[in-house]
């Protein structure tokens, strides 16, 4: 496949169970070795696009392509890995033999290659000595990263991971970062869905913000976060004269505080000119970025200020990079 | 599908289901032989005829036959009811599918192999009490083979009934609803041989009914004719009361309902099919 290709291609995805409607309008593209991060609320419908992709559920309507193949293709399973979100493997086997199940399934020839295969799968997910145990014996974190091995496991040109750290503690999440960072270096795509802001921050690439089956917006981090902001702590200025700053961008006050955003950094001094030409006293001027967590927030925020029931884009329209969607209200966000 | 027939074969032998049944037929067949013993020895001594004491045994033996064929049912139940329910309850059926197989293969693995495990198992029981038996008493039924035949055959019929509920229901509901089918299949074979023996026409079209829908009890009757010896046949076969016996059978299966038997088998896991291809996961 030419590495031009898109490997995720996807064009007014939808799916809808009963009078649910799971996922909306998914439009995106994903390049070769980059790591998307598909980031929304439990219930955002991050699972249900997964599915779609893997052509584990049928799409109500659109389409797309994996590795250049339609959705659900089996060739194109063979080079894709997969973590489901909630799994438990068969207890009753050991890791090891977990694993060589799935080199059976994906076809791989034995011999040597695939017992080191399996060995080297073993020992980058850190299980090396508890290969020969039963999965049964696992607590959830090992079978989490059990989950991983069969996933990264026959070197996939792409993996699908749904909540890869749900249930790991502070240093199990640092370890399946580095694995991931680790999987990215020999180039393979990963998907990634999560619901930890800071883990998508710092593992992908271009983000998907998604909540209630709509996509919020999709752009580069640089592109999310891009947008600065500047905090000034300022007195004395009087609501016409905070009016006044409009131009300089979008303005909020809280107690001292003004914060415009988003504002280009070269003006930062011609808004302090202005306020303090206004009578504004200045205490003090933070310049710095606006994180995703607050980013989410703003896009929340701006439909539901905008009114309820924003409609969503229409049927197959692309969401450009960087670009921002109407969204729902309601948002249950940890 | 190969790999997945041998990972359940695997899952077989490993979870204790098995071993604890295997254990149980062992118990069940050493009761039988002793009581078997005692029942010849005592009917010895009291100088009743050899030819008697055969009758006996062989009816003994259908009844304990009989009881296998129960023991299956509730197998074949247990084992085919969490087949694929199991795999979708726990995500396993996910991690599975995603890879470049078909959901077909995943349907027919289990298939073949929760049915080699079931018939082993029925070959192995139903040929253990036969052959200890006929060790304790010297009876040897005319068709032992063909008997154990259809002993699996029913098993194999009740196992692929579970593994289509297995699709789309959890796994007790499954078994649940299997068990039930077996329990209303053979009542429906009892009352038809009743409907027969007082020319009640439309009820014996009902039992018929029951035997094309769940061949089980049809198979059953092949269980009961591989064991009777051919003088019950001789002397009992054709009397009114005969047909209502369901321990009783005059004519082995005919050739016709064998074939809709492995029809129904096939058309059963067909359906199997389509309906996890149709699932959304």
């Amino acid at each position: 496949m030419s590495t031009t290709v898109p490997v995720i291609a996807t064009s007014g995805l939808r799916k809808r169970y009963g009078r649910t409607e799971a996922l909306r309008d998914l439009t995106m593209d994903v390049g070769h070795g980059e790591a998307f991060g598909f980031l929304g609320p439990n219930g955002a419908g991050k699972t249900t696009a997964v599915k779609l992709l893997l052509g584990l559920a049928r799409p109500s309507g659109g389409g797309g392509t994996v590795l250049g193949r339609p959705l659900g293709d089996r060739e194109a399973r063979r080079r894709i890995g997969y973590l489901p979100e909630l799994f438990r493997y068969q207890p009753w086997l050991r890791a090891r033999e977990v694993l060589t199940l799935h080199a059976d399934l994906l076809g791989m020839a034995g011999g040597a290659a695939r017992a080191r295969a399996i060995d080297d799968t073993l020992g980058l997910v850190g299980l090396s000595d508890r290969g020969d145990d039963l999965v049964g014996g696992y607590s959830k974190g090992m079978q989490q990263r059990l989950g991983l091995g069969v996933a990264l496991l026959g070197d996939p040109s792409i993996v699908f991971l749904d909540e890869p750290t749900s249930a790991l503690d502070p240093l199990g999440r640092i370890d399946v970062r580095e694995i991931i960072r680790t999987v990215r270096a020999r180039g393979t795509s990963v998907f990634l869905n999560s619901h930890l802001l800071s883990e998508v921050e710092q593992i992908c690439d271009r983000v998907a913000i998604i909540d209630h089956g709509r996509v919020l917006a999709v752009g580069g981090l640089d592109e999310l976060l891009g947008e600065p902001e500047v905090r000034v702590r300022v007195t004395n200025l009087d609501e016409q004269a905070r009016a006044a700053m409009a131009p300089f961008g979008a303005a909020t006050h809280v107690g001292e505080w003004l914060t415009i955003r988003p504002i280009d950094p070269d003006r930062v001094p011609d808004l302090v000119a202005a306020i303090v030409g206004a009578g504004g006293r200045v205490h003090g001027v933070d310049v710095g970025r606006i994180s995703l967590e607050d980013r989410f927030r703003g896009l929340v925020g701006a439909a539901t200020a905008a009114g309820s029931g924003a409609e969503p884009a229409a049927a197959g329209a692309p969401v450009p990079a960087g670009s921002e969607q109407a969204a729902p209200t309601t948002v249950h966000w940890r | 599908m190969i790999v997945l027939a041998r990972l359940t074969v695997r899952e077989a032998l490993r979870r204790r289901l098995l071993w604890v049944l295997i254990g149980l037929s062992l118990v069940s067949v050493a009761l039988v032989g002793w009581g078997v013993s005692a029942l010849v020895a005592l009917a010895r001594e009291s100088g009743t005829e050899e030819v008697t004491i055969q009758l006996g045994v062989s009816q003994v033996l259908i009844f304990i036959a009989f009881m296998f064929s129960f023991v299956l049912a509730m197998t074949a139940a247990f084992l085919g009811s969490p087949a694929i329910a199991a795999d979708l309850e726990s995500g396993v059926a996910l991690a599975l599918l995603a890879r470049p197989i078909r959901r077909a293969d995943l349907v027919l693995g289990r298939w073949l192999g929760l049915s080699l495990v079931i018939a082993g198992y029925a070959a192995a029981s139903g040929l253990l009490a036969i052959a200890v038996v006929g060790a304790l008493s010297g009876y040897t039924p005319p068709n032992p083979f063909v008997a154990v035949l259809y002993l699996a055959a029913q098993a194999i019929v009740l196992l692929t009934l579970t593994l289509l509920l297995s699709t789309r229901f959890a796994s007790v509901a499954g078994g649940a609803i299997a068990v039930v089918a077996y329990g209303l299949a053979w009542m429906g074979g009892v009352m038809g041989g009743v409907a027969r023996a007082l020319d009640a026409a439309p009820l014996a079209s009902a039992a018929d009914l029951s035997r094309f829908l769940l061949p089980s009890d049809g198979l059953w009757r092949g269980v009961v004719h591989g064991l009777e010896p051919a003088i019950v046949v001789a002397g009992v076969g054709g009397s009114p009361g005969a047909a209502a016996n369901p321990f009783f059978a005059e004519d082995a299966p005919p050739e016709v309902f064998l074939a809709w038997s492995v029809a129904w088998v096939a058309g059963v896991v067909a359906l199997a099919v389509v309906s996890l291809r149709r699932r959304e996961l």
